[in-house]
């Protein structure tokens, strides 16, 4: 199964929320769109879903136009930020209503209800109401309605973005495998590229309203097209410096990932930047230390809780096996191969 | 280690609990008071014990009160409540009928309750009035200050028009508050117009119904104002309810023992169903961790 976008436009009011997006998504992989708030995610998912018609390009889903087929035509299922249940149903009733609704018998409602419940751990609350359960669980008795109904095409918009982290941890990990077992194509929106590597398959990268760049999640962290790829697709944003402040000829600027530039020397070949501090905060399991060389900013990120104090002197180390070159207007130039991320 | 027990709290609360003595307790202990004595003037009181309560309880001209009370209030939730929620589905989300609807529902809301009255009174006038003026030309045979049925009729319009405004404004605050994405999943879902409104809207408005509720409840139990500037409780005691009824005893008769009886027992009547009401509306939730 494929779901292809062609040249979709799409403008609101004057302002443009897609341009010249396309795009297409397989069955059997994760599909990420990833791109900061106002990217456009949430017009591509309405636009998949049949919520809103672009003003042109066409929508085709196994060489089938959908363009104009509505939402309720397209046997979808869609997963919000926002934890959205039918309130005044029991779990159970939420999980199956949209079997209720295409007619599936009693005998087969329950045990596709038992099933997927008990493949999203909650099993032992089906007959609790939505607003009995914690957040967590509530985003699972979404998750659960959209995966039994055996969807075409399941479309998650930030489904972990109202969760708190270790939730947020937790769903991450199990949710490549729930929709492993689905013959369904899932497109999965989220602002965080962390979360996008995690998830792996395909991405597609979003930046005011275009696709930047897509392929294989790995390649494209990897291999980032331009300075704008690599911004996007880095949290912290990825360090750009001069090309000739660190003496490289044939490029007009540098990007080196914050997790690239280490505190300690692990190679013969590192560059050594004499720097002092100007903040350090901690984040989850990691600490981004912000410093002040060669007359620009530095983010580092390293693993494990470390304390700096604001104008401590550090040195930092930089590999250039990790150097993204980039040319005047920002493409990237031949990628030295790194040795990991 | 025993830990010294500091009482300086107490001066803390010491403000409010002044405040709540002056403004409630004191003066609902008067009325308990003379409800449980008589007296003859000149200050002398004489123990009664619950005699007045009973004359109040068996009196035939409390509990006729009562019923047409009851009434009232069954009647004003039964119009007002549905009237509310049909006015606010149909006010628009946004541009700039938001706030032109939201100021014409909220306008009846900010004129003085006897001044309602008044504008009815003269309204429904036949000599003076557009609306009794029309009706006689057009041959209604329309009379509120003789023909009972006119009376309430006429009562329970006011009374729609007064506060139905109440019950929208709440329940367009309550609908305001569902976010988008529920209605985007009805769509999904392919759930019809109904649908959409009883398994989504109408629960997400329970809790804002329950206080919409209690307060038209509430409120057109205790009605006094409107009726007595339009028809005085009249014709006859058509339309005389239990506030009425309870000033008419105070003020009119100056009895002030029974008066206050039947103050006490208006207020647990109150009470009562308002208790009741909450109980019904909030039966099935169970634990909420949010509404």
């Amino acid at each position: 199964m494929t779901l292809t976008l062609n040249n979709i436009n799409l403008s609101v009011d004057g302002e443009v929320y897609l341009s010249n997006v396309t795009a297409s998504f397989k069955a059997g992989i994760f599909n990420t769109l990833l791109g900061p708030t106002l990217s456009g995610k949430t017009s591509l998912l309405r636009i998949l879903a049949g919520l809103d018609a672009p003003d042109e390009g066409t929508v085709k889903f196994n060489n089938g136009d959908i363009t104009n087929i509505p939402a309720k035509k397209r046997n979808i299922a869609f997963v919000y930020q926002q934890f959205i249940n039918y309130p005044s149903f029991s779990v159970f009733d939420n999980i199956a209503s949209p079997l209720k609704v295409a007619g599936v018998s009693k005998s087969e409602i329950n045990g596709r209800v038992e099933k997927i419940s008990s493949l999203l751990k909650i099993d032992t609350m089906l007959s609790r109401k939505p607003s009995e359960l914690s957040g967590g669980q509530q985003q699972r008795v979404a998750l659960a309605r959209a995966l039994v109904r055996n969807a075409d095409i399941i479309l998650l918009d930030e489904p972990l973005g109202n969760l708190d982290y270790k939730l947020r941890e937790e769903l991450r990990l199990e949710l490549p495998k729930l929709f492993k077992e689905t013959n369904s194509i899932v497109v999965y929106a989220t602002t965080e590229p962390e979360e996008a590597l995690m998830l792996g398959g395909n991405i597609a990268l979003l930046s005011e309203g275009k696709v930047i760049q897509s392929g294989p999640t790995m390649d494209v962290y990897r291999r980032p097209q331009n300075i704008q790829s690599a911004l996007t697709f880095s949290d912290p944003p990825i360090n750009i410096c001069a090309a000739r402040s660190l003496e490289i000829a044939n490029a007009h600027s540098i990007g080196i990932r914050p997790h690239h530039v280490k505190l300690k020397r692990r190679n013969t070949a590192d560059i050594e930047l004499n720097a002092h501090v100007t903040l350090s905060e901690i984040t989850g399991s990691e600490t981004f230390v912000h410093s002040l060389a060669l007359d620009q900013q530095w983010t580092t990120a390293i693993h494990g809780v470390h304390h700096f104090n604001a104008g401590d002197e550090i040195s930092l180390y930089l590999n250039p096996a990790n150097f993204i070159p980039f040319d005047a207007s920002g493409n990237t130039l031949a990628i030295l191969e790194s040795e990991g991320v | 280690m025993q830990k010294k027990l500091n009482q300086k709290a107490w001066f803390l609360v010491l403000p409010v609990f002044l405040l709540v003595a002056f403004s409630a307790i004191i003066p609902l202990m008067t009325v308990v008071n003379y409800s449980v004595q008589d007296s003859f003037g000149n200050n002398e009181f004489f123990w009664v014990g619950a005699e007045w309560f009973s004359e109040i309880l068996n009196s035939e001209r409390f509990h006729s009160a009562l019923g047409r009370q009851l009434l009232f209030s069954a009647i004003i939730l039964l119009i007002e409540i549905p009237l509310g929620i049909f006015i606010a589905l149909k006010i628009p989300k946004q541009g700039w009928a938001v706030s032109l609807c939201l100021v014409l529902m909220a306008l009846p809301l900010l004129i003085p309750w006897n001044v309602v009255g008044t504008i009815w009174q003269i309204f429904a006038r036949e000599d003076i009035g557009l609306l009794g003026y029309v009706l006689a030309a057009l041959d209604v045979d329309y009379n509120y200050t003789q023909n009972s049925t006119d009376a309430w009729i006429t009562i329970i319009i006011m009374d729609v028009w007064h506060w139905t405004s109440l019950v929208v404004l709440l329940c367009y605050a309550g609908l305001s508050s569902i976010p988008d994405a529920y209605y985007q999943a009805a769509k999904i879902d392919g759930a019809s117009r109904w649908a959409t409104f009883r398994y989504i809207q109408l629960p997400k408005l329970k809790r804002v119904l329950l206080i919409a509720v209690l307060l038209r409840f509430m409120d057109s139990f205790m009605i006094y104002t409107e009726p007595f500037v339009v028809t005085g409780g009249g014709p006859g005691n058509a339309t005389t309810f239990l506030s009425i009824d309870l000033v008419k005893m105070a003020i009119g008769q100056f009895d002030l023992g029974p008066a206050a009886a039947f103050s006490l027992i208006y207020f647990l009547i109150v009470l009562l169903l308002s208790w009741v009401f909450y109980t019904i509306m909030t039966a099935n939730e169970g634990k909420t961790n949010q509404s």
